[in-house]
């Protein structure tokens, strides 16, 4: 059965009759995103207007796979339970060349994290989930049918025009965050380009629901027997619903291959004649960004700020590390404790990380769907080799999974400390006595003892680790003791053997000013 | 390592020899395949990509 899209309230918002005061922040698109965002910037103390021009989730299951570092990001917003209750959690992904399996991946389970590589859900119930917490939240307001058709962009505040169904009002925010998707509005009035690459490649992608018992893997084949020509991608999600990706190739009749005489047969070559179409949908990629993410008092996020090839999942969780990356320094820049300038560092954080998932994307791309002539040669050349020879197994490129970004930066380091946990990287999680290591690290900057006193006297919270096997293999390396600072995105700011408190301190500074 | 460039195989006229034999009786493009084949596997073999970097570099000089 299909997935029940129950309809939110719409509610006449005040502005309709009397101007409103000037909002801290509006959001624009309550996707994943956006509704992150809002709840994000709602546990920091600031509160939002969020706009979206529907009033349910989105339909068909979208982004599926979320990585252990969305999920890392989902629980500090309250709903990682909720997906993990449902979620299919995944570690192994195969790959074929018709039907001989050339390619294994295995992601792995590590004692030392307590979320899985990967865990397959829908993305409506990943909204459904983030829309219920953000209805229980009293810093933010969720407005349904609103519907933005116009921004100003100043230099101290935008200014947007929406239309409801009882007509149109005017807000004005301090911040304007654009998390309105692919097909962003805000980018369109503010004039503003993607630039990369398009592709012309037709992929179908549907729900099917069936009793069957495929493992929870990922299967990727390159020319299966059943799919003539093609590549096709099978994964599960929560409950018994199956997504199945097929390439169509450039020439397909989008409007033809979703028609049930079309698609039916199709998908029973793959999986037999014993399933339920729940959604089919036909769909082209880009590989794109905007050259800013900050424009002013506008800043774009997820897919309004950057579109990727969907094979490595880097769509959602790109979009949730732009949040992650933003939420503590929007707050800190609106509650007066950091400068204006932080909010750079965002641009050139996440504009880093689009670049990796874009290169990655494009690469993926064109394994998957060559063009003709030396490109077809070498790809098919590739698979031929991978079912003779081991080390071209690796080469075969059914896409590259998303691995959070390490920031660039110069902050101080040790060379006796484990690569994993280096300045730029994400604090790997670690057990703490019965709880881990990435809650007890919360949502504000800290400064992490291992083996040793942290420093007198600094304006910043501290916690004396607890050091066990995990930590001693991800933290300290071949130190018998570490002091780490980390920001409230989990990032690791610096470290140090031997801290002095006057270089600790500097490092706390560049923190609140974004420095590379 | 950079890139050799200077005579480095004793049986470079054996090789020529065995690397023409390889593609007689082939087909256009089974002859394609195989230098693709060989340029991976090759490739993989010499396992330093600023090696391959300079080897491309050096190939598409006219």
């Amino acid at each position: 059965m299909p997935h029940e899209y129950k309809s939110f309230a719409y509610n006449p918002p005040p502005g309709l009759r009397t101007p409103e005061p000037r909002h801290g922040v509006v959001i624009v698109g309550a996707g994943p995103v956006g509704l992150a965002m809002a709840l994000d910037l709602a546990h920091r103390g600031i509160a939002s207007v969020l706009l979206d021009e529907g009033d349910r989730v989105a339909t068909g299951s979208r982004a599926i796979c979320w990585s252990r570092r969305s999920l890392e990001i989902l629980d500090r917003l309250g709903v990682a339970d909720k997906v993990l209750d449902i979620g299919t959690p995944w570690q192994v992904g195969r790959t074929c060349y018709g039907d001989q399996e050339v390619f294994t991946e295995d992601f792995g389970r590590d004692p030392g994290d307590r979320m899985p590589p990967f865990v397959n859900i829908q993305q409506y119930f990943i909204e459904e989930f983030l829309v219920d917490a953000v209805l229980d939240h009293p810093l933010i307001d969720l407005r349904f049918k609103n519907r933005v058709i116009d921004v100003e962009a100043g230099t101290e505040a935008a200014t947007l025009s929406i239309k409801t169904p009882d007509g149109p009002y005017m807000l004005e925010a301090d911040y304007l965050l654009a998390c309105d998707g692919a097909r962003s509005t805000v980018r369109a009035t503010m004039d503003l380009e993607f630039e990369g690459e398009m592709f012309e490649e037709r992929f179908l992608v549907a729900d099917i629901e069936m009793e069957a018992d495929f493992p929870p893997e990922r299967w990727f084949w390159f020319d299966p027997s059943f799919h003539d020509g093609q590549s096709a991608l099978l994964h599960r999600q929560a409950g018994n619903v199956y997504r199945l990706d097929l390439h169509l190739g450039r020439d397909a009749n989008a409007k033809q291959e979703v028609r049930p005489e079309k698609v039916i047969p199709r998908i029973e070559q793959v999986v037999g004649p014993d399933f339920e179409l729940d959604w089919v949908s036909v769909y082209t990629f880009q590989c794109r960004r905007l050259a800013r993410f900050v424009h002013g008092r506008v800043i774009f996020l997820g897919d309004a700020a950057h579109v990727v090839a969907p094979f490595g999942s880097r769509g959602g969780n790109g979009g949730l590390r732009d949040v992650d990356n933003l939420g503590w320094k929007l707050a800190a820049v609106l509650q007066g404790r950091a400068p204006e300038t932080l909010l750079e560092s965002y641009d050139r954080e996440r504009v880093q990380s689009a670049d990796e998932n874009l290169t990655q994307a494009i690469r993926a791309t064109r394994f998957m769907t060559p063009r003709p002539g030396v490109e077809q040669l070498f790809r098919d050349q590739v698979l031929a080799l991978a079912g003779k020879a081991e080390f071209a197994r690796p080469w075969v490129n059914p896409g590259r999974f998303s691995q959070p970004t390490v920031y660039r930066t110069d902050a101080p380091d040790d060379r006796l400390l484990p690569a994993l946990s280096r300045p730029g990287a994400v604090a790997p999680d670690a057990p703490q006595g019965s709880g881990w290591l990435m809650q007890a690290l919360g949502a504000e900057a800290r400064l992490v003892a291992f083996n040793c006193d942290p420093p007198a006297g600094l304006e910043v919270p501290k916690l004396r680790a607890e050091v066990n096997e995990t930590v001693r293999r991800r933290y300290l390396g071949r130190a018998d003791r570490a002091l780490y600072l980390i920001r409230p995105d989990q990032v690791v700011a610096a470290r140090w053997v031997a801290a002095e408190p006057k270089a600790v301190s500097a490092a706390l500074r560049a923190l609140w000013e974004g420095r590379e | 390592m950079t890139l050799i460039t200077t005579p480095n195989l004793d049986g470079h006229d054996a090789f020529m020899a065995e690397l023409l034999d390889a593609h007689r009786g082939l087909s256009e493009a089974e002859s394609q395949a195989l230098n693709a084949q060989l340029i991976l596997i090759l490739a993989n073999h010499v396992g330093d990509l600023d090696v391959l970097r300079e080897a491309l570099a050096l190939a598409g000089q006219k």
